[in-house]
């Protein structure tokens, strides 16, 4: 499969009055064509940073790239200009965000904000780009969308407005839609509408997406891999069922064993990951995740873990995966859904820095 | 829309009447009278001229007459300029001062929106804390000091521009900006402040990520989301502003209507206070109609009551 974008050691920082925030340290992705990467992560653990840089939209300063390189097919668009950027937000990356209340302009009808979009990337006059924006609202499911491309925004419900959102990201045809959160702020039959929807225009498109959440449910639904963030970093990245099914990380299986699920035991208390995320103005030494891991080994403390590789897609970031560390048992919610998959390699594999 | 604008023209008349009533009684509590002066008038003359101006009928009659005298858009005679009526004072004073407010609202708005832009756009850079200086000195100097700083520098050291008088455009000039100085560090100020709540929202991300370019983003989504504050404060800034400044008028020996407000208060003038009173509530009563409108053209959200949906 074709690669669309890779992401190779992205890093980003914030100057701040405390001190410089390092949100997202050495992120390395790939995407490839019509493909779906879920990253998940509790908040602030760099997800939206790092799909906000990919298409520089972090505020610039206080934030800043500070290393690495995001390859566009093949192009780095990191060096890029804001005015070069103008070109590729919108055309080929574009982004759906959490809140489809505030995400709309309220004095702008809502087809001019579709319009917008065609006049500036297709090069439409204002009837073609009325009627393409009318095409576009039928697409996304909203009836009657020659009487609602003259609304404004405050006229829609919340599903409506994500919906007309989604008309306005897939407008110009882009080759990857990064979707913040799309459907958190909606709710549960929404939610699963706005989905159903996605995967639709997807298939029909072949756009890729980036879809990022902390809904585990979610992302079960929509993704083709999972990456797990925390603290800035990508501690776990395989496919669904590799996420679901054989986690590796100690934090994964505290995502999945804080996930409600029916066969639970009624009385049995949802386990929660105690602890916060650190302070990443200085993060920990070694890995960031040992304060709150009931796994942690002596060399949590120490040293960085190095990224082993599980599988041809599945890769973990914890010394529990070298051949000396102790064997350690998942929380029980996590055991009862472990399942041999037939991709796993005989042991895991370091993977060299600097791949 | 009509039928809204029928039901607030009621309102305000029903308003207009209550500031009548609240005017002519506690004008007629305060202590003295139009005709008291150092020099004690003979008592019968005295009655005389209380007869001649209706001040000896009972204050229910005086109080009716005056109602069906302001129907009528005749608010009498003065009792201190003698020969001239209230609506001669009026008929002259208000041009000039409505001349030399449009001119001043015009430089404050214009001046003041386009500081509080740039210096929105620039935050915490140069440009943003130079206009905040020439807000906070806008708004901190009192309008008489600019007025002699203007006539000091700009007339008599310059001689660009005439010291005083209303004679020609270049006149009007200096008290136009004189009037228009704290208004306009006003509206700066406030421009800013909502133009940089305006850039913090979700929409102008999302305007972002559509590709389009700064100015655009600029133009079409954050001024107009931003100027809703600054429209609110133009209403009571268009009817002070029109009326006149005492101050300012007296300064530049402006022949305007900003005198009367004050002069006839001391020389209880009861006539000319009522009038310009009246007058001046009627002007504030149609900015604050004009600026409700305005807000419905504005922003979508803001439906006019007794407007239907999508009129």
């Amino acid at each position: 499969m074709e690669k669309l974008l890779e992401v190779k050691n992205l890093e980003v920082s914030f100057q701040t009055y405390g001190g410089t925030v390092k949100a997202v340290r050495g992120v390395s992705f790939d995407l490839h064509k019509g493909e779906t990467l879920a990253i998940v992560g509790e908040s602030g653990s760099g997800k939206s940073v790092t799909s906000q840089s990919i298409m520089k939209l972090i505020p610039m300063p206080p934030g800043r790239i500070s290393g690495g390189q995001i390859l566009l097919s093949g192009e780095d668009i990191v060096p890029k200009t804001e005015k070069q950027m103008e070109k590729i937000r919108g055309k080929e990356i574009s982004m759906i965000f959490q809140d489809p209340m505030t995400s709309l302009n309220p004095t702008m009808r809502v087809g001019t904000q579709i319009m917008e979009v065609l006049i500036k990337h297709q090069n439409m006059s204002k009837t073609d780009a009325k009627n393409r924006a009318i095409e576009l609202l039928r697409l996304v499911g909203i009836p009657m969308p020659e009487k609602r491309v003259n609304q404004y925004p405050h006229e829609f419900s919340g599903g409506m407005r994500q919906r007309a959102m989604i008309a306005i990201a897939l407008a110009a045809n882009p080759k990857l839609l990064i979707a913040d959160e799309p459907t958190t702020a909606l709710d549960v039959t929404i939610q699963a509408q706005i989905l159903e929807l996605m995967k639709d225009l997807q298939n029909k498109m072949d756009t890729s997406i980036i879809f990022i959440t902390h809904d585990l449910g979610v992302v079960a639904n929509v993704a083709d891999r999972v990456a797990v963030m925390y603290a800035g970093q990508i501690v776990e990245m395989g496919t669904v069922d590799e996420i679901f099914y054989d986690p590796r990380h100690p934090y994964t299986w505290g995502l999945l064993a804080s996930m409600p699920s029916l066969e639970n035991d009624e009385k049995a208390e949802l386990a929660a990951i105690p602890g916060t995320p650190p302070d990443l103005t200085d993060p920990p030494k070694g890995d960031a995740f040992a304060a709150r891991n009931q796994y942690a080994l002596a060399i949590d403390f120490e040293e960085e873990p190095p990224m082993f590789q599980i599988s041809e897609t599945h890769f973990a970031k914890t010394w529990l995966l070298h051949p000396d560390a102790p064997k350690v048992e998942p929380p029980e919610a996590v055991k009862k859904r472990m399942r041999q998959l037939s991709s796993t390699f005989e042991k895991p594999v370091v993977v060299k820095e600097g791949k | 829309m009509a039928k809204y604008i029928g039901k607030r023209l009621l309102y305000m008349i029903l308003s207009l009447w209550m500031i009548v009533t609240a005017t002519f009684f506690f004008m007629r509590i305060a202590p003295g009278n139009p005709f008291a002066s150092e020099k004690k008038l003979p008592p019968e003359i005295e009655a005389n001229l209380n007869a001649h101006f209706g001040l000896d009928k009972p204050w229910y009659a005086q109080y009716w007459e005056y109602l069906v005298r302001i129907v009528n858009w005749d608010f009498g005679p003065s009792f201190k300029y003698k020969s001239q009526t209230v609506n001669d004072l009026i008929n002259e004073g208000f041009p000039v001062s409505f001349l030399l407010g449009m001119e001043a609202i015009f430089i404050a708005v214009a001046v003041g929106v386009l500081l509080g832009i740039i210096a929105a756009l620039k935050h915490n850079r140069w440009p943003d804390y130079t206009a905040m200086i020439v807000a906070v000195l806008g708004i901190s100097v009192p309008s008489f000091i600019m007025a002699s700083f203007l006539q000091y520098f700009l007339a008599i050291k310059m001689g660009i521009f005439p010291v005083a008088r209303w004679e020609s455009f270049m006149h009007s000039v200096l008290p136009a900006v004189a009037l228009a100085s704290t208004p306009m560090a006003f509206i700066a100020r406030l421009t800013r402040s909502s133009m940089l709540e305006v850039l913090a929202n979700d929409y102008i991300k999302t305007a972002k990520s559509k590709g389009l370019s700064r100015g655009v983003i600029t133009v079409k989504h954050t001024i107009r989301n931003a100027l809703l504050p600054v429209v609110t404060y133009m209403g009571p800034l268009t009817a002070g502003i029109l009326t006149g400044s005492f101050v300012i008028e007296r300064i530049f020996g402006i022949p305007g209507l900003g005198a009367h407000f004050v002069t006839s208060i001391n020389n209880r003038d009861y006539t000319v206070i009522m009038g310009v009173t009246v007058f001046y509530s009627i002007l504030l009563l149609v900015s604050i109609l004009l600026v409700d409108i305005a807000y419905g053209i504005i922003d979508p959200r803001i439906k006019l009551a007794g407007g239907k949906k999508g009129e």
